[in-house]
């Protein structure tokens, strides 16, 4: 009877200890989550599924070279359909559900700020993706922002467009000023009313138009009849696409064009205009420039670029991409720097300390905003055709603006060089 | 802003409303035959505008075909796709009197199924056609006339003007007219409303071969941009009056050419407000519509 009991009592040791032998290899060897909600339908996907794209590269990266502290990383993600209002749900999902150790924000002001309390709540390191003057509001000292407007962005938005403008001889005195009815439009438009102001110009035109609007040709012509010497644009990939058709059919005569037009830094729109693009300045993040080689850029447009066009997303890559991964190369230096997932310290070593990332050197200011603004803005030169690969050269997306940067001479009259 | 400025604005504004108008007539043309006639609140009818897009995409970039030639090859499948969703709505809804809330989940629910289907195909970036036409611009005096949104002009006008010569000259077109009117009177002429419904469901998705073409060559398209055309549909078919097909135009360039003025002399923000107040007016001078009976 004894013998049997201790025959038991070794055989409950013996499998309890095999057990744990197991099971610490397999702790070890759990993934490290980092969890977020992205745009992958609706208005904004186009620039939230090729964020995801970039994400996905850095883990893949990452995990081939044995992950963050020795262990695998795993991106929880969900669809946010770009509708803030899934926002607070798929963040209390991620974190009460999934338990991910690191979070990140989905692309778009719209879709960072609904995140924030709940974040806050849980006092976590978020990097932001794009967000305009998120935290201007909640001054959460553990936000960082992966865009490289500055501290100032309602300025630096039209900074460079007006100071390169101002370059032109004769100098310009008049400015037209033109936006959709939504929130980053306004912000860089009261920025370019201020901008216009320090510089002296007269602003003769100076109109919003709602985001459902299909025909541009009215505002032009008006815009036309104000006869600006400058026209700087804010606008949103269709309002875009629909303004430089409409400029080209009126026969817009001014002598520098262009400004904050998203979409132009997308490979459909370059392909689609082609040669309508030569003479506009329009603000990029990224061109493939001399002056702009950063390391590891070259390295991940390539790897890049094969799986967008596969998903079926933005084929060059320039716009939001680097900045994806660069926000998760943050996350990930900081992690590896301070061997640690404690956000205290996390967000301690971020505000501390410089980033080498794909998208150049950065550090961060007390709201968490880049402490400097580094907003390009290019000129279309030579454009001919519709193929892609010209965009793909130096060259072709000129920086005008700003000088570090600068990689040619801004051109001007815009009508005469649309001729 | 001298006399000649502003009456050089106000034609150009006007041509372009004009042109506008016949792009809108076209968007609308389906939900007047779904909403108008039916009483089906097809919600999805903007979804299945942007799948004709995408499908005159694909022939163009597949088989260079032109976009509005593409609509034409395209117009059977459309016909067809609408009659077997009617066959469907009628089946689960219609036939148990549950069309009123369900049947508007429903189409709810298929907007998101095209939205997300387009999406998980062809992605999520922006897609446009190539056409000789879209940067020829012909100019008349004071109107620069673009052939970018005369010819989805001129095709519209074609389509509608052929739409209500079918309905009002044929058997199969007076009975799709009646089927909202009296079901009843309809069966006692031996004709199967649910039949004359199918038909009429399949006519109206496949306008949106056209508009879908039309769309695209006027703006680059991706997935979701359909939801931003529901609101303007269904006011331009209300604003014509249910069921009128000269009023639904007659709407579509009312609108088209109000938006345009507003934009050019008030600014582009008052746009929709003043489209919008010309709706209210009208509805409370005309509730039945500018042709509505």
């Amino acid at each position: 009877m004894r013998k049997r009991l201790r025959c038991a009592v070794f055989g409950w040791l013996g499998a309890a200890l095999v057990c744990a032998g197991l099971a610490a290899p397999a702790q070890a060897a759990d993934p490290i989550k980092i969890g977020f909600g992205m745009a992958l339908t609706g208005g904004l996907a186009g620039n939230g599924k090729a964020a995801l794209i970039a994400m996905q590269i850095w883990a893949e990266e990452i995990n081939a070279k044995d992950g963050l502290l020795g262990r695998p990383v795993q991106l929880v993600y969900y669809d946010d359909q770009t509708n803030p209002s899934t926002v607070p749900a798929i963040y209390s999902k991620l974190l009460d559900i999934d338990k991910v150790d690191l979070v990140m924000s989905g692309y778009g002001t719209n879709l960072e700020a609904p995140a924030m309390p709940i974040i806050m709540q849980h006092g976590l390191v978020f990097i932001g993706l794009f967000g305009l003057a998120v935290n201007d509001q909640f001054h959460y000292d553990r936000f960082f922002q992966m865009q490289p407007n500055g501290p100032d962005a309602k300025h630096s938005l039209s900074q460079g467009f007006i100071e390169a403008a101002m370059t032109v001889k004769p100098t310009p005195k008049t400015l037209a000023l033109v936006g959709a009815d939504a929130e980053y439009p306004k912000v860089a438009l009261e920025g370019a009313r201020d901008i216009a102001k320090k510089f002296g110009l007269k602003v003769v035109y100076d109109g919003s138009y709602p985001p459902t609007t299909v025909d541009y040709t009215p505002i032009v012509r008006a815009i036309q009849a104000t006869n600006p010497d400058v026209v700087f644009v804010a606008s949103y990939p269709p309002d875009s696409a629909g303004i430089i058709r409409a400029v080209n059919e009126v026969g817009l005569k001014t002598r520098v064009f262009g400004g904050g037009m998203i979409g132009l830094q997308y490979a459909s729109l370059k392909q689609q205009f082609g040669p309508l693009l030569n003479g506009i300045i329009c603000y990029e993040l990224y061109a493939p420039e001399p002056t702009l080689n950063f390391p590891g850029i070259t390295e991940f447009i390539n790897k890049y670029q094969p799986k967008a066009i596969a998903a079926g997303a933005d084929a060059l890559g320039y716009y939001l991409p680097p900045y994806a991964y660069a926000g998760m190369q943050v996350l990930g230096q900081a992690v590896e720097a301070t061997k640690s997932l404690d956000q205290q310290k996390l967000a301690e070593y971020i505000h501390a300390n410089n980033f080498k990332m794909v998208v150049g050197g950065v550090r961060f200011g007390k709201e968490g905003e880049w402490l400097g603004p580094r907003v390009l803005f290019v000129q279309y030169h030579g454009v001919s055709g519709h193929e892609l690969a010209q965009f793909e050269k130096p060259g072709t997306e000129v920086i005008v603006y700003p000088g570090e940067y600068k990689s040619g001479e801004l051109e001007a009259p815009y009508s005469d060089i649309k001729r | 802003m001298d006399f000649s400025t502003f009456l050089q604005l106000l034609i150009g504004a006007t041509a372009d409303g004009i042109l506008l108008g016949g792009f809108y007539a076209a968007v609308s043309v389906g939900v007047a035959i779904s909403f108008g006639m039916l009483d089906i609140v097809n919600i999805a009818h903007p979804a299945f505008i942007i799948l004709g897009a995408y499908a005159a995409f694909l022939a163009n970039r597949q088989l260079g075909l032109d976009p509005i030639a593409a609509a034409f090859v395209m117009l059977p499948v459309f016909f067809a796709l609408g009659a077997a969703v009617y066959q469907t709505y009628y089946l689960v809804f219609e036939r148990r009197g549950d069309e009123a809330l369900r049947g508007l989940a429903f189409f709810f629910g298929l907007l998101f199924v095209i939205e997300v289907s387009l999406i998980l195909m062809f992605g999520v970036d922006y897609r446009f056609v190539n056409a000789d036409y879209v940067n020829i611009v012909r100019d008349y005096g004071p109107i620069h006339l673009p052939l970018r949104t005369v010819v989805p002009f001129g095709v519209s006008v074609a389509l509608v003007t052929a739409l209500q010569l079918f309905l009002s000259r044929t058997f199969t077109g007076r009975a799709i007219m009646a089927v909202s009117q009296d079901r009843l009177a309809l069966q006692l002429m031996s004709v199967d409303p649910r039949r004359i419904k199918r038909i009429a469901f399949g006519i109206s998705i496949a306008t949106a071969a056209f508009a879908g073409a039309f769309l695209i060559i006027i703006q680059p398209v991706q997935p979701s941009m359909g939801r931003d055309y529901i609101g303007r549909i269904f006011a331009i078919c209300v604003l014509g009056g249910l069921g009128s097909f000269p009023g639904m135009v007659a709407a579509a360039i009312l609108l088209g050419v109000v938006e345009s003025i507003t934009s050019t002399f008030a600014g582009p923000s008052w746009s929709p407000a003043v489209s919008f107040g010309v709706l209210l007016l009208t509805l409370a001078l005309r509730p039945s519509g500018i042709m509505g009976r």
